[in-house]
């Protein structure tokens, strides 16, 4: 456990010791509320939740999180401090965990730097918190889900554009299979099996869900299922390298 | 404290590291020699536990690094080719996660930081950004790195690499001391540094080891060791040869370098050939400039055994 927190410590020192977490969390700020309050059209609508915040999410994270994933084994690699880090009394499931820990913590610290919005609608009406807890609940699990997802994609090259761009390809995949428009497409021609086993592995039904204020299990699993997927699939392409 | 058995690895089809067998125990430092991709850097690695064995098995104080690969590491320091180090961090807050990694915090922490900034002398650099280091102090942090924990097994992969020369008599000097306290693998390519740091040596080549013993007798095995060398100021190469070729002591002679002020030949003994070539000498009035009797030099020895074709120059 300790060594855990000595990695993560580590790689969250590494995202404020460069400019990556400041650029990320300047980004990430100044787009979530672009797109809340100009595309979004916040105040026009007239009703005090967070709807029109959340929304743009996905789509946010969609580029931001393998951004912010890209480095953690990519860099190893390429500086070969793998070797070091791996030959140190670690296993390698230690080391996975505190990489993704501390990513997943830098994503935290960006997303609660959002609460002026929760202030603003409690100040403008009478939000229903509960449903805004839920909203920052679902909005963290995506992010740890695609965070998972680079994290593994950043383990097979030590090239980051790659690896970014890989993130970026899976995450994206995963926003569309959901969605109507190309599930329609796809039904199309493909058996309804098919077309149902895509609707369920995409992310957007459960994050959606969770955005109405339900609190279901089944979405927690989801994202925690794609999670320890992706963490398992990490340590057998560690291993791999190794071999 | 460090024992390997029937060591192979193979990638491939190409095959590695090649049944080596050796061990090294406390008190020795052994010299890894060898050709580039000879396989030494595979065998650290292996040793180190990072890369799994295709077969063999390695022991580390005691320790199976396959079954126990965690209580093997804990108890090796070891510094990776390259001394890959993490840029981003500053020299201090590098050796201080090496050392939280290695189970060292507050004052255990604080002390294990002075003695190998002491050691490796960092001091200058403590506060520095990793990025902005020259090639040496980067090398003498990775180099820390290792020792932090004060480790009973050393592995240290081409230790002196890119270092100045004195840079390299210093890190000699600390492999040496450690020396008898440990036990300590190191690969390099410069064989003088075998000589100055090693109680032996192991010649690798193709994955097999070639050459095993301490540096005199690795130097005994040179084509020329034994062999006499004399200069001569006042006879000509014409009159000295059959003087020296009647000798019973002779097996053979050739000259080595001839000039218009002095000859100078190489003589192969039979036995000793010492005082004949003394007494032949006053006998027909040498002016003997320079004698000296060849103790063999590892470069020759590490030519004749991994270029097996190479027939040594005259």
């Amino acid at each position: 456990m300790k060594t855990i927190w000595t990695i993560a410590k580590r790689e969250l020192g590494t995202y404020f010791t460069s400019p990556v977490a400041y650029v990320f969390i300047v980004i990430f700020l100044f787009l979530a509320g672009a797109f809340t309050f100009m595309v979004g059209r916040f105040f026009d609508r007239g009703v005090a939740d967070l709807l029109p915040f959340f929304l743009w999410h996905p789509w946010l994270y969609l580029f931001l999180v393998p951004a912010a994933g890209m480095r953690l084994w990519s860099e190893e690699l390429r500086l070969g401090t793998m070797e070091l880090l791996l030959t140190m009394p670690v296993t390698p499931w230690q080391a996975i965990l505190g990489k993704y820990l501390a990513s997943w913590i830098f994503l935290a610290i960006a997303l609660f730097l959002t609460f002026p919005i929760v202030i603003t609608v409690g100040y403008l009406g009478h939000p229903d918190y509960g449903r805004i807890f839920c909203g920052y609940l679902g909005s963290l699990m995506l992010a740890g889900a695609f965070l998972s997802i680079a994290l593994l994609t950043s383990s097979f090259t030590r090239n980051q554009v790659v690896s970014f761009i890989l993130a970026v390809v899976v995450c994206l995949f995963l926003i569309l299979c959901g969605w109507p428009p190309v599930t329609d497409a796809v039904s199309n021609w493909a058996p309804a099996w098919v077309v149902d086993g895509l609707a369920s592995i995409g992310v957007m039904t459960h994050f959606d869900s969770l955005q109405r204020g339900v609190l279901d299990s089944r979405d927690l699993l989801f994202f925690g299922s794609v999670i320890v997927f992706c963490l398992f699939a990490n340590s057998v392409v560690l291993r791999a390298h190794r071999a | 404290m460090i024992n390997v058995e029937h060591l192979t690895k193979t990638f491939g089809a190409k095959c590695a590291v090649d049944d080596v067998t050796f061990s090294v125990s406390k008190g020795e430092v052994l010299g890894f020699l060898g050709p580039n991709g000879a396989g030494k850097s595979t065998s650290m690695r292996m040793i180190t536990g990072y890369l799994p064995p295709t077969s063999g098995t390695i022991t580390v104080a005691g320790f199976n690094v396959a079954d126990q690969p965690l209580e093997a590491r804990r108890r090796i320091g070891y510094l990776p080719e390259n001394a890959p180090i993490y840029s981003d961090m500053s020299v201090l807050g590098f050796l201080s996660f090496c050392a939280e990694m290695r189970g060292l915090f507050g004052s255990a922490k604080k002390d294990a930081i002075d003695r190998v900034v002491q050691l490796c002398f960092l001091e200058r650099v403590l506060h520095q950004s990793v990025d902005t280091l020259s090639k040496g102090f980067r090398h003498r942090t990775c180099l820390a790195q290792a020792l932090i924990h004060d480790p009973e097994v050393l592995i240290l992969d081409e230790p002196t690499d890119g270092l100045d020369p004195n840079q390299k008599y210093e890190v000699r000097t600390l492999i040496r001391r450690m020396g008898s306290e440990k036990a300590i693998i190191f690969s390099t390519h410069i064989l003088e540094e075998v000589e100055a740091a090693c109680s032996r040596a192991i010649i690798i080549d193709q994955g097999k080891i070639v050459a095993n013993g301490t540096p005199d007798e690795l130097k005994a095995q040179s084509p020329f060791a034994g062999n006499v060398i004399v200069t001569v100021g006042n006879v000509s190469k014409a009159q000295l040869l059959p003087q020296i070729e009647a000798l019973k002591g002779v097996e053979k002679v050739w000259i080595v370098a001839e000039k218009p002020e002095h000859v100078t030949f190489q003589v192969v003994p039979r036995g000793n050939v010492l005082p004949e070539l003394l007494e032949a000498g006053t006998r027909n009035a040498w002016k003997i400039e320079h004698l000296d009797v060849e103790e063999g030099r590892l470069d020759d020895v590490f030519r004749s055994i991994t270029l097996p074709d190479t027939k040594p120059a005259a």
